[in-house]
C-alpha cells in the first residue's frame, strides 16, 4: 500500500502544511537574526560565527534543504494535478470571486519568485559565509557583507521585491496551514487571516529593515 | 428586455463546440433565466434548428440539477442562489450574457450545456450514506443532539450537489461538496459512528476520480448556491488525518 502522504490529495496537503509550517518557523527565525545586524554589529558577527561550518549548523542546513526541497516538489506535483483536473478548455469569462485573495490562486508563481530570490540570495551570503568555511577558508565578515551586498541600489530592489513576494505567499499560506490540518472553522477564520497578516508583515519589516537600513547609512 | 447570448454549442461528448451569439427579445423582467432560455429554444425550434441542452429539474432551488456558469459565475453574478432562482431583471438591458456549462475534467461535457456530474454520484456511493439500520423514527428526545450539532449538520445538508464548487475552483477539487456530505453526516448520532470508514472512503473515491487538490481559495464557498462554509472542508480534514493516524 502506497503511503497517503503521497497517494492521497489530503496527505499531499498535509504534507504541504507541515513542510510550510517549517518554513514559516525557520523564515521568522531568520529574520530575527538579521534584525540583530542592525542593533549590534558584534552581536551579529558572533551569530554568523556560531552558525559557520559546525555539526549543528551544517545539520540545520540540510534539514532546512529538505524541507524547501520537499515543499517545492510538493507545489509542483500539486499544481499539475490540480491544472489537469481543471481542464484544457478555460472559461471564456473568469472573475475574481467575492472574498477570495489573489495570493491564494498564485501560490506558484510566488513560490518560484522566491526560490528565485533565494538561489540569489545563497550566491550572495551563503557562498561566502558557510560554503567557503565547509571549503576551510575564511568565511567573509556577516555585517560587512550586508552593508556591501546593499550598497548596490539593484540589490535593494530585488531583495525587496523578493520580500513582497513573501509576503503575499504568508498571507495566504499562513492560515492556510491550519485550514488544511483541520484547525479552523467559521470563528477563526477572521482570526487566522488576521494572524497571517501580522505574521506576512512582521516577516516583511524585519528583513526590509535591515536591507534598507544599511543601502541608507552607506549613502 | 433584450439580451445578447453567448452559448457554448457542443454537438455531443466527442465534438469540439464553440460560442454562437442568439438575440432574445422583448423578454419581461420578472422572466426566471431558465424560462429565458426556453423562449429562445422555442424560437429555434420554430426556426428549425437545434434547441439549447441545458440542465433542469425541479426550478426552485432544491434538486441541484441546473448548473451553467453565467458572466463567469456559477449560477449566475446573484450570490446563494442556484440558476433557475435567477431573473432577467438582475442584468442589464441590452447586455450580452455569456453562458458555459461547467468546466472541470471530472465533468465533461455532453451536450452544449449540459456536463456529466455521475462523478458526484460514485463519491455519494462510495460512502455518503449510513449503512447502520435507524429503524422508525425514535421520540424525539430519546437521542438528545445540541442545536448547535443539529444546525451544523443541517447547513451541511443543504448542499443540492450541483457541482459548482468543483466547476468554480481552479484547481476543480471537489472538496466542499465531499465535506458538507462528510460533515451533516458526521454532527448526528448515526452518521457519527460510521464518520472514518466514510471520510476514507469518499477522499478515496474524489482523488481516483481526478477531482484537484484543494488549495484553500475559497472560491468555492463563494460561488456555492447553498453558501455552504468552507469549515465544512476543515472538518473533513480533521476526520480525515485523524482516521489516517489511526491506521
Ligand atoms: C521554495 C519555493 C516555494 C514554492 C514553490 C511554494 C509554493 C507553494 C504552493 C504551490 C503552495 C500551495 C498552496 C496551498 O496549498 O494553499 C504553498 C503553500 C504554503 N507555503 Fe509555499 N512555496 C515556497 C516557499 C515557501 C516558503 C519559503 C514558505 C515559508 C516562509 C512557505 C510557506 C507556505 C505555507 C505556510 C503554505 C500553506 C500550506 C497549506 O496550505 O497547508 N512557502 N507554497
Ligand atoms: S432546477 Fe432544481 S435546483 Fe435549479
Amino acid at each position: 500500500m502506497s503511503c497517503f502522504l503521497s497517494s492521497s490529495s489530503l496527505g499531499r496537503k498535509l504534507v504541504m502544511s507541515l513542510s510550510g509550517c517549517f518554513l514559516v518557523l525557520f523564515i521568522l527565525f531568520h529574520m530575527t537574526m538579521n534584525v540583530v545586524a542592525i542593533i549590534s554589529e558584534d552581536g551579529y558577527n558572533a551569530i554568523c560565527e556560531f552558525l559557520g561550518a559546525n555539526w549543528y549548523a551544517l545539520l540545520g542546513t540540510a534539514i532546512l534543504a529538505f524541507g524547501v526541497l520537499v515543499h517545492f516538489v510538493y507545489a509542483f506535483i500539486l499544481t499539475i494535478q490540480n491544472r489537469r483536473a481543471r481542464g484544457n478548455v478555460r472559461y471564456e469569462i473568469t472573475v475574481k470571486e467575492k472574498g477570495v485573495d489573489w495570493a491564494s490562486k498564485n501560490m506558484l508563481v510566488l513560490g518560484i519568485i522566491i526560490v528565485l530570490g533565494l538561489l540569489l540570495h545563497l550566491v550572495n551570503f551563503w557562498a561566502k559565509m558557510q560554503l567557503v568555511e565547509i571549503l576551510g577558508t575564511e568565511p567573509a565578515s556577516g555585517v560587512e557583507l550586508i552593508r556591501s551586498t546593499f550598497s548596490c541600489p539593484v540589490y535593494v530592489v530585488i531583495y525587496l521585491v523578493w520580500f513582497v513576494a513573501l509576503w503575499f505567499h504568508l498571507t495566504h499560506g499562513v492560515w492556510s496551514m491550519f485550514q488544511t490540518v483541520g484547525w479552523a472553522n467559521d470563528t477563526w477564520y477572521p482570526r487566522l487571516k488576521c494572524i497571517a497578516n501580522i505574521v506576512a508583515t512582521i516577516v516583511f519589516l524585519g528583513f526590509a529593515s535591515v536591507v534598507l537600513y544599511f543601502f541608507f547609512i552607506n549613502l | 428586455m433584450n439580451f445578447t447570448l453567448k452559448i457554448w454549442r457542443q454537438k455531443d461528448a466527442k465534438s469540439k463546440g464553440g460560442f454562437q451569439q442568439y438575440k432574445v427579445t422583448d423578454i419581461s423582467s420578472d422572466t426566471s433565466f431558465l424560462e429565458m432560455l426556453d423562449i429562445l429554444n422555442n424560437s429555434l425550434v420554430h426556426e428549425g434548428k437545434e434547441p439549447v441542452a441545458f440542465d433542469h429539474d425541479c426550478r426552485e432551488g432544491i434538486c441541484g440539477m441546473c448548473s451553467l456558469h453565467i458572466n463567469g459565475h456559477a449560477h449566475g453574478p446573484e450570490q446563494g442562489v442556484t440558476t433557475c432562482q435567477i431573473y432577467m431583471r438582475q442584468f442589464p438591458d441590452n447586455s450580452t450574457i455569456t453562458v458555459e456549462p461547467w468546466r472541470s475534467t471530472a465533468f465533461p461535457v455532453i451536450k452544449d450545456l449540459v456536463v456529466n456530474r455521475g462523478a458526484y454520484d460514485q463519491i455519494l456511493q462510495a460512502g455518503g450514506y449510513v449503512s447502520v439500520r435507524t429503524n422508525s423514527v425514535p421520540d424525539g428526545n430519546a437521542i438528545p443532539i445540541p442545536k448547535a450539532d443539529a444546525d451544523e449538520s443541517m447547513d451541511a445538508a443543504a448542499c443540492v450537489g450541483c457541482g459548482a464548487c468543483a466547476a468554480t475552483c481552479k484547481n476543480g477539487s471537489a472538496m466542499l461538496f465531499v465535506a458538507a456530505r462528510v460533515s451533516s453526516l458526521a454532527k448526528l448520532p448515526q452518521g457519527r459512528v460510521e464518520g472514518i470508514r466514510r471520510a476514507k472512503a469518499m477522499v478515496a473515491k474524489m482523488d481516483e476520480l481526478g477531482f484537484g487538490n484543494c488549495t484553500n481559495t475559497g472560491a468555492c464557498a463563494a460561488e456555492c448556491p447553498k453558501k455552504i462554509s468552507i469549515a465544512h472542508i476543515a472538518r473533513l480534514n480533521r476526520e480525515f488525518l485523524s482516521a489516517k493516524l489511526k491506521d
